[in-house]
């Protein structure tokens, strides 16, 4: 046996030895699958009737005008079903739980959004379905744990560990541990060992092979600039995937970049000095740790951007140079969503207005021929608490605290 | 070398018993102090692991104990200083249970050139599969550590007797899906998985995960060379302190 799911030299599979029958089994699987051209056409299928694909490619006039520089063009993941580009990678598992015979997923949550996804796509499919979520998120996103458990998951709040992110991907695969006969893990990105990052940039690819025809098509050009917002690198990878050949089109993927990258309050693993290569969660690629190799802390406003860790490929494609990473500061991003609400009448995702904010500060410089793409991956209305917070809207609060005093009668 | 111990051992005892510590946990001094208690309660080889911030092997109870251990500032180089304490303590054979990253950080020629300074003798490493450890066991056997290999039932007899030619010392075989701390069914089903591995090694085996009772250990007996003891342990010592620990260890056998 030979080492896999390599990109440069990062990826592989660092897993206990109780899961790597299983992981060879999806492994196999997923090949089976791929191979299969009535897999992908399914796929399609539901994805243009379940959810909304392909999603439109918005040129976003006003915004182009207010910075007077390239056509800046905004690629609508958010109009997924369940509000943004999740739900690609979920459908493509859902489908290859079908074929495998398992009855059961799990999946790990920050925001919500991959929780809710999954969920939904349980619900579709008639799996049971248990979502793994730090508590600290439980505690701060509970609309998704609302809807979650509506769908019929059950919700289980990690209280290990940081109790974020990382840590429900750990409890995500102690579960799997004990109950891989009946279950399938639906990793949320593009990160965690082989096959996952190929697996899930697999099924966001269908973003970029779409985007490529759109702008060539709706502006007559390559885009010069395409920029994608980068938490575990899903999206960027699904965006990039239609671009990776065309060596004249330039990729930027932007990291939450927090407080500032100075406070080291942020989770820049790729754009900062503070990432190292590293080997945790079942894969190698450049974590935010200490000496010793204890995982750090991370801040973002976006909680789908708050992580540890990146996608392996994403690491490649950084030491070759192919992609260029930026970070944007919490207060940046809330300028790009209050600018875009204003401006074209969409409320970007707290995550995806990174990929905004990335874009914005250097879209001033660049020539006003060029054409730009954004992806967009998902929607706003999830962050209500926190945009709401953070603009410090006065009669929001009133209406939160007159609600409080409703229930508590 | 390990093996040797173990071989030796086997003339005086029926059935070996290999405890475990998380190293700092609950402070650098305890941890000595529980280690003395466990060697003069008769164990025969120990576990000393350097905990880690994301132990994805390990259940409630030793997770919980790595956490603490690093929200206490612990730091591998506390963990090397009291292993070498240790060793040039007690006569017993101790190894190192991490995982990879910390050996990986620290680079892989110095981490077990520092293993072998401190007078370990083997390392457990559930999350390096040989297919990524070339390196890793390289490092590991030019210092004279022997890597131990973990043997699964959810593995197939092929992917068994692949792992066998990587081993050194013994093979740890997993009593069940999961993690460490839960309960284990001691049945014959497990008997089908240890003949298995039987048949594709040599090398004395060791069983752990769930072994928390002499019921547990005599299953065993005949079955293996070595039970590992882990958890229960540890569920002790958080319940009733070290002494408690000690007089468990003393009636397993």
């Amino acid at each position: 046996m030979a080492k896999t799911g390599y990109y440069g030299a990062f990826g592989g599979a660092f897993i206990p030895e109780i899961l790597s029958t299983t992981l060879e089994e999806l492994q196999r699987g997923f090949q089976k699958a791929k191979e299969d051209p009535v897999f992908w056409s399914t796929y399609q299928d539901l994805m243009s009737t379940y959810s909304c694909r392909p999603t439109p490619l918005t040129y976003a006039e006003n915004v182009s005008r207010h910075f007077d520089g390239p056509r800046i063009y905004l690629k609508r993941e958010d109009l997924n079903h369940t509000g943004a580009h999740k739900l690609n990678n979920v459908i493509g598992q859902g489908l290859l739980v079908q074929r495998m015979g398992k009855t059961r997923v799990i999946a790990e949550t920050g925001a919500g959004q991959h929780g809710v996804a999954t969920a939904t796509m349980a619900a579709k499919f008639g799996y049971s379905c248990t979502i793994y979520m730090g508590e600290v998120d439980v505690a701060r996103q509970r609309p998704n744990v609302f809807w979650m458990e509506q769908l019929g998951a059950t919700v289980v709040p990690v209280r290990d560990g940081a109790r974020i992110l990382k840590d429900a991907i750990n409890e995500a695969l102690r579960d799997w541990s004990t109950n891989m006969d009946t279950t399938h893990y639906v990793l949320g990105t593009a990160c965690g060992p082989h096959p996952y990052p190929e697996m899930v940039s697999y099924f966001q690819s269908i973003v970029g092979t779409e985007v490529r025809e759109q702008i060539l098509r709706q502006s007559g050009r390559a885009p010069s600039r395409v920029y994608a917002c980068v938490g575990g690198g899903s999206n960027a990878l699904g965006v990039f995937s239609g671009f990776l050949d065309d060596a004249e089109v330039e990729l930027v993927g932007v990291e939450a970049g927090g407080e500032g990258l100075e406070t080291h309050k942020h989770a820049a693993r790729l754009a900062s000095e503070h990432g190292s290569v590293g080997v945790a969660q079942g894969y190698k690629t450049y974590f935010l740790q200490d000496d010793d190799g204890q995982m750090l802390e991370t801040h973002s406003v976006a909680a789908g951007l708050d992580y540890i860790g990146v996608s392996p490929i994403l690491s490649a494609y950084h030491e070759e140079g192919r992609i260029r990473f930026e970070a944007a500061t919490d207060e940046e991003v809330l300028e790009a969503t209050r600018l875009v609400m204003r401006k074209e009448g969409i409320i970007p995702a707290l995550e995806s207005a990174h990929a905004l904010a990335g874009a914005f500060r250097e879209a001033p410089e660049m020539n006003d021929e060029s054409v730009v793409i954004i992806n967009l991956s998902g929607r706003g209305d999830k962050d209500i608490f926190t945009i709401a917070d953070a603009l410090g809207d006065t009669a929001w609060k009133s209406f939160i605290t007159t609600k409080a005093e409703e229930y508590r009668a | 070398m390990l093996e040797d111990y173990i071989r030796d051992k086997q003339k005086e005892k029926d059935i070996l018993l290999m405890a475990h510590v998380v190293m700092g946990y609950p402070s650098i001094e305890e941890t000595f102090e529980l280690v003395r208690t466990i060697v003069e309660a008769g164990v025969d080889l120990m576990e000393l692991q350097i905990p880690f911030s994301e132990p994805i092997a390990d259940g409630p109870v030793i997770l919980q104990a790595s956490q603490a251990a690093l929200a206490d500032g612990v730091r591998v180089d506390d963990c090397f200083r009291l292993a070498r304490k240790i060793t040039e303590a007690f006569d017993i054979p101790f190894l190192f249970m991490t995982y990879y990253n910390v050996i990986f950080k620290r680079g892989e020629e110095r981490f077990f050139a520092e293993t072998r300074e401190a007078g370990i003798c083997g390392a457990i490493v559930p999350d390096i599969p040989p297919e990524e450890g070339e390196s890793f066991m390289a490092a590991a056997t030019a210092n004279n550590i022997d890597p131990i290999f973990i043997l699964a039932p959810t593995s197939s007899s092929e992917r068994i007797n692949y792992l066998a030619r990587f081993g050194r010392g013994f093979f740890y075989c997993v009593a069940r899906k999961g993690v460490t701390g839960a309960t284990t069914d001691f049945s014959s089903e497990l008997d089908e998985f240890l003949d298995r591995c039987r048949g594709a090694t040599q090398l004395p085996l060791a069983l752990g995960f769930g072994v928390s009772s002499k019921q547990d250990v005599q299953f065993l007996r005949g079955k293996v060379e070595i039970a590992v003891v882990g958890s229960q342990a540890l569920r002790l010592l958080n319940t009733n302190g070290t002494k408690a620990v000690g007089d468990f260890f003393r009636k397993l056998r």
